[in-house]
């Protein structure tokens, strides 16, 4: 993909991920026992022999930066460095923070142009899927479209949540709603844009002039190009694709990767998932250990029970403790005689021996800190 | 500030790893569920601030050169320094050296442009966590010629056999280098030198007609030598045979000797691989085990040790084991005291039983 500049919006808050992201892009919370989010995007990147990435940075970037370093985990360190960090900048006309999606965007031509590129594609670094970026611009490219954007057939109940796009049977798209109401149609905007750069740049450089624009694509930039009559395609996309933006979609898409028909996410050998590995050790598992229908990491130490769970590295769970349906990041460190229970425990918290905190089966799973654990224990208590 | 560059002599080691060492060196075995035997010496000269490595290495190294790529995976891959793989490549025709002589001689140049006054010295068999800058300091402090590292062992197998024994006097100069097997304190193979030295013993060797570094250079003459002794008091085992392998890995799955050798930090380094976490699904039953990352476990596996990329199918046993890299074991297998070398496919209800004493062996890529 030569001629195609890869954009990845990575400046998210997620504020509906809570206490997940008190201190942390969205894009770098821990995903799926050894991952971030980003990652999946990133791979996607690699397989799809992507050269060059942009991956704009603005929400609490130091882990996230740190997690990208120089893009060598995704094949892009070294002599062909195609990877770079974007953050918000002061200039001599001075500077903003990226006031929407096309505004980051916008605030980066000068890095889109250095490469001349022909496309540019805009991704973003919240969502978990798998996709040949060349299978969308073949289909950019045979449609002879100006803009291309990927779509999902979602449930008529989630469309409410998504942009939505109205198109003739050949996918040409006539309208588009920004999270609708009333949707007419299910076809739902994945955020994954393919544009000629030439067209998108006159677009951004008006509305960078429009003060009454928001400066997203979803509600400024792709209804004035349908409203200008551009050509613009929808491209289907039907595998496995989840926005992980509330805490119950994360635990899910966690989950999701336990079941045995979605082993693909993360054991295809064609199209593997990579990240920024560690030297950590093998995991240990104990005379005293249960484990069931889980992923483990490296550097664990498990000695009780653990089911249908997924645990990051160097966690440690002590003897007749059990942790079932719950999401452990790295470091954390369960003590003994411990029942968890639908419940995500973030890095490096200690669970005290005898604690017991179980979420209902119809209630959204619980995110615990140090700090929250504290608080709750006291409660408790009482 | 001194510093020392490191050197990795292969060359003279013995071993008896049979089909292990068909394909590979002994320093390139995979061990302990995700290394391999040269992980230790190397990390271990990183550790001691060594930014140079050079490797003697003589056959059979593909595997070697596989796995160290650039070195950067333990921190010697840098920009000035570095790794040096340095396989046999004589062409002076005026070359008269013999044995572990020839490497030297004909890598003069790696000394010479080397910009530490000292070099670090190992084999590949001794297998610890630990660094060598308190034995550096002592080294320089004693204003020693050589000082050898040692190690006290409790109880004497046979793969001691082949180590050399340290005879010292009170104040810890070395009296006698012997193969005496009542002698607890061993050499481990490691050894601080003076680089001047080194290099004037390696002319005297080869002036001499001798073949072998450290037995001619060194322990023949030991008189005319200061060499000091330094032991090394971390947990540190040798493995240089089929039978010392397997029962240096089925130890570790003694949480304190493990913890003993792989959590201290800094950590062992290896190549970085990239596979999920290890999967385990609803009839997995795991207990007292080491597994490496990318396994995917729906039988029974207890006492044993799996490397990365293992499948172990429904209703498989896998007792006091190890099973190296991407080994696929099907339903109904039985595998007990057994050693898998690295993709060997076990096909449905077959049984493989070893003795602890002598574990049944299969060698790389076989399918049975």
């Amino acid at each position: 993909m030569k001629n195609c500049v890869g954009m990845l919006l990575a400046g998210g808050e997620g504020k509906r991920l809570g206490l997940l992201t008190k201190d942390l892009a969205k894009p770098a919370v821990p995903f799926g026992g050894k991952y971030r989010i980003i990652d999946f995007a990133l791979s996607n990147c690699a397989n799809s022999s992507l050269q060059r990435v942009g991956v704009m940075t603005q929400y609490s970037p130091l882990e996230l930066n740190k997690h990208i370093g120089n893009g060598g985990p995704w094949g892009m360190g070294g002599l062909n460095s195609g990877m770079q960090v974007l953050s918000p900048y002061t200039a001599q006309d001075g500077g903003e923070w990226y006031a929407g999606t096309a505004d980051a965007i916008y605030q980066n031509i000068l890095y889109i142009d250095s490469y001349d590129p022909e496309y540019v594609l805009v991704i973003s670094g919240d969502h978990i899927y798998q996709m040949d970026y060349n299978k969308l611009l073949q289909h950019h490219k045979d449609t002879g479209a100006d803009a291309t954007i990927s779509v999902k057939p979602v449930s008529w109940e989630e469309a409410p949540r998504f942009g939505i796009l109205n198109t003739t049977e050949d996918l040409q798209i006539y309208e588009f709603d920004e999270k609708p109401e009333k949707p007419k149609s299910n076809l739902a905007s994945m955020g994954i844009y393919i544009f000629n750069w030439s067209s998108l740049k006159s677009y951004l450089l008006d509305d960078a002039a429009n003060e009454q624009s928001s400066h997203d694509f979803g509600n400024d930039i792709i209804p004035s190009m349908v409203d200008d009559g551009l050509k613009l395609y929808a491209y289907r996309f039907d595998n496995y694709w989840k926005d992980v933006g509330t805490i119950e979609s994360y635990w899910e898409a966690n989950m999701d990767l336990l079941d045995e028909d979605l082993q693909f996410l993360l054991n295809d050998r064609n199209w593997r998932t990579y990240s920024n590995e560690s030297n950590i050790p093998p995991q240990y598992i104990d005379e005293t250990a249960v484990v069931k229908q889980s992923l483990i990491n490296s550097g664990c130490w498990i000695s009780g029970t653990v089911e249908n769970s997924i645990v990051f590295e160097n966690v440690t769970i002590e003897k007749n403790s059990i942790v079932s349906h719950s999401i452990l990041h790295p470091g954390v460190k369960v003590g003994r005689d411990v029942v968890l229970e639908r419940v995500i425990v973030m890095g490096d918290t200690n669970i005290p021996d005898g604690t017991c905190i179980q979420v209902q089966a119809d209630e959204e799973p619980l995110v615990i800190d140090q700090e929250s654990l504290t608080n709750l224990l006291l409660t408790v208590k009482v | 500030m001194e510093t020392m560059m490191g050197l990795i002599n292969l060359e003279h080691e013995h071993h008896f790893f049979h089909e292990l060492t068909y394909f590979r060196s002994g320093a390139s075995i995979p061990f302990a569920g995700r290394y391999r035997l040269i992980d230790f010496p190397l990390s271990n000269m990183g550790d001691s601030g060594v930014e140079e490595i050079a490797i003697f290495t003589s056959s059979k190294y593909r595997s070697l050169m596989d796995h160290l790529e650039t070195g950067e995976n333990w921190g010697v891959g840098r920009r000035n320094g570095g790794l040096f793989i340095l396989p046999p490549d004589w062409n002076d025709p005026s070359d008269i050296s013999k044995g572990d002589l020839r490497f030297f001689h004909n890598n003069r140049d790696y000394f010479n442009r080397g910009k530490s006054a000292y070099v670090l010295v190992s084999g590949g068999q001794y297998v610890s966590n630990t660094e060598y800058l308190d034995a550096f300091k002592y080294h320089l402090e004693r204003e020693a010629d050589i000082t050898l590292v040692s190690t006290q062992q409790k109880s004497l197998h046979p793969e001691h056999e082949s180590c050399f024994r340290i005879e010292k006097d009170e104040a810890g100069w070395v009296t006698k280098i012997t193969n005496d097997l009542n002698n607890h304190e061993l050499f481990t193979g490691v050894y601080i030198i003076n680089k001047e030295l080194l290099l004037s013993l390696v002319d005297q060797c080869i002036a001499h007609n001798e073949d072998h570094f450290f037995v001619h250079g060194i322990k023949q003459r030991l008189a005319d030598l200061k060499v000091q002794t330094y032991e090394n008091k971390a947990y540190g085992v040798f493995v240089n045979s089929m039978e010392s392998y397997y029962r240096h890995n089925m130890n570790l799955l003694n949480e304190e000797n493990y913890r003993a050798l792989f959590y201290q930090k800094p950590f062992i380094r290896t190549k970085i691989g990239n596979q999920p976490p290890t999967k385990y699904r609803t009839g997995a039953n795991v207990t007292k085990s080491i597994l490496g990352n990318g396994c995917q476990i729906d039988g029974d596996v207890e006492g044993s040790i799996l490397f990365r990329g293992v499948s172990v199918e429904a209703g498989a046993t896998i007792k006091n084991s190890i099973i190296m890299q991407r080994c696929k074991i099907e339903a109904g297998v039985h595998l007990e005291n057994v050693i898998l070398d690295k993709d060997v496919h076990i096909t449905a209800n077959q049984k493989l039983i070893g003795s602890t004493e002598k574990p049944y062996v299969i060698a790389k890529s076989k399918t049975f």
